[in-house]
């Protein structure tokens, strides 16, 4: 039954736009699914490789503005920006990989966090391509109805779920793991540690590069205090794992989906609404003490990155 | 035939000399003994042929072919395997798991790795601990689980480092058996190093004793029981104790 509960969620989520959801539920929806991806994007670096990245905003960013550049100057449509963005993501990877990934723990941490900041101050200035703190805005919109945007999303986030679990399940996922659990260890058993850490940072930048490129054609506007804010995304991005569960499968969609109607809900609310980011961090400061693995990671009480398949069956 | 060549190796950390131009042939099928007093530089010794460090000065030679510059990962494809003294199990992963990780080295399918990860925690007494979370395995078997990891990735030389420490005495006996198992039934070179006078005097062929970074003796285990430098250096202060 358990093994199913994919197929499930994705069958129910494909009839949602027939249910005539309102326009506002239908964004709510929307914007679960690319927390998701994003979540599960960070997750494979973050949670599984273990390298915690405080400049996810700067992949999301660049995979916006791959998006919105390729609209504007090459008059071209916004969604070329998806398959382009694997390029251009690999190509920022690999860059920020070969100077960074050298960096252990914190050091690590540090460095990606200045990444965002590096890349939003860069586009602010660079006006002549990105059009600065004007933005770029897509005159007309694909489509008026959501429908589509929810199923392109829907289709990439489950994409995204599958192809983390073929990955974990092989030899890169167990590569993953080890250089999390200890470095040193791995190097000595033969894990090219700097080498599958790159592949690893790739991934992660190329999916949640792939959010950015969609939030492009779905808002219609960006700028770069929407895609390269370090609180909005960085740290939502890594609120959204730990809330749900680091390394876990289902962690980073659970925490997608508690994340956004929180933020929903906060933001609402009468005077208090504008200090959200406030209520954010009291929030992950009673994550850390009482339930440090996230609600799917404590619920199963083991943080088991592996499941055998033995015990699935039974 | 020697396999590892160690030649006029030097390890200087700042001011500190680790290492001083020491030099030793491992060969092959023999079990060699590194001994010396706490701080004589047997685990950097390890950690310059495995690669973690590079000497100052000299080479270590794999098969004739020098390796000193190479990481510990391309080492370990080469053929050399080792064990940490401190246990440093991946540890929020099975112990089975664990061993897969390693096994992936030479092998293509998660299948087969699993299967050569079977048959070596069989051999070293682990099959029955293969779904336990290795941070929950007691100190015995942790040690054992370092070593089914080092075979896991079917080495030619495995060095061990302390496989014996902070073991109660029937568990060094299973140690033991497992040591000397490996080079019979696997034929798999071993350098050891190891405090545990009893347990190197047992399972070396020949012993190197190190001592404040310089090589003092090399001989087999009689001699070595025998050599007054070595007594003075190191026997004679347990004697003592």
């Amino acid at each position: 039954m358990k093994k199913y509960l994919p197929h499930i969620i994705f069958a129910g989520l494909c009839v949602v736009p027939l249910m005539n959801l309102s326009s506002y539920i239908m964004h709510i929806l929307i914007l679960v699914l690319m927390w998701s991806v994003i979540g599960m994007a960070w997750n494979i670096l973050g949670g599984y490789t273990g390298q915690v990245s405080f400049g996810h905003a700067a992949f999301f960013g660049f995979g916006a503005y791959t998006a919105g550049i390729l609209y504007y100057h090459l008059e071209i449509s916004a969604w070329w920006g998806i398959p382009a963005c694997v390029v251009i993501l690999t190509a920022l990877s690999l860059v920020v990989g070969y100077i960074c990934l050298r960096l252990r723990g914190a050091y690590f941490a540090l460095a990606t966090l200045a990444l965002g900041e590096i890349c939003r101050v860069t586009t602010e200035n660079l006006v002549d391509l990105t059009q600065g703190n004007m933005g770029i805005m897509i005159r007309e919109r694909t489509w008026i109805d959501k429908t589509w945007y929810f199923y392109i999303i829907l289709f990439i986030a489950a994409g995204t779920f599958l192809l983390i679990k073929i990955v974990m399940e092989s030899k890169l996922g167990y590569y993953f793991v080890a250089i999390r659990e200890d470095q040193d260890a791995a190097e000595s058993l033969g894990i090219d540690t700097t080498f599958y850490k790159t592949i690893s940072l790739c991934l992660s930048g190329v999916l949640t590069g792939i959010a950015g490129a969609f939030f492009m054609n779905y808002m219609g506007y960006i700028d770069p205090g929407v895609v390269f804010p370090l609180y909005d995304i960085s740290i939502t991005t890594v609120m959204v794992v730990m809330v749900g569960g680091a390394a876990t499968y289902w962690g980073p969609v659970v925490g997608a989906v508690i994340m956004v109607f929180l933020a929903e809900e906060i933001r609402s609310l009468p005077y208090i609404g504008a200090a959200h980011m406030t209520i954010f961090g009291v929030i992950l400061i009673l994550i850390i003490l009482f339930v440090p693995n996230g609600i799917v990671g404590d619920y199963k009480k083991l943080l088991k990155p592996f499941k055998r398949k033995k015990e699935a069956s039974s | 035939m020697s396999l590892i060549e160690v030649k006029n190796v030097s390890k200087q950390f700042g001011g500190l000399a680790a290492l001083t131009d020491v030099s030793f042939v491992l060969n092959k099928d023999e079990i060699l003994g590194l001994i010396g007093p706490n701080g004589a530089g047997k685990t950097t010794m390890f950690n310059v042929i495995n690669g973690f460090y590079r000497p100052t000065k000299g080479d270590v030679l794999l098969n004739g072919k020098r390796v000193s510059n190479l990481r510990p990962h391309v080492l370990c494809k080469l053929g050399v395997a080792r064990t940490f003294q401190v246990v440093r199990p991946l540890q929020r992963m099975s112990t089975l798991d664990n061993v897969i990780a390693s096994a992936f080295i030479r092998t293509k399918s998660k299948a087969e790795a699993e299967k050569v990860s079977l048959e070596v925690l069989q051999f070293t007494g682990l099959s029955d601990d293969i779904n336990v979370l290795s941070k929950g395995l007691p100190l015995g078997k942790r040690k054992r689980l370092e070593i089914a990891r080092a075979l896991a990735t079917r080495p030619e030389i495995i060095l061990l480092d302390e496989a014996f420490a902070g073991l109660n005495p029937t568990e060094i006996n299973e140690q033991i058996e497992i040591v000397q198992k490996i080079r019979t039934e696997k034929g798999i070179t071993i350098l050891i190093i190891e405090h545990h006078m009893k347990v190197i005097m047992a399972v070396s062929d020949r012993i190197v004793v190190l001592n404040y970074g310089q090589k003092i003796a090399e001989g087999t285990p009689s001699e070595i029981g025998h050599n007054p430098v070595v007594i003075e250096a190191y026997l004679g202060e347990e004697q003592s104790a």
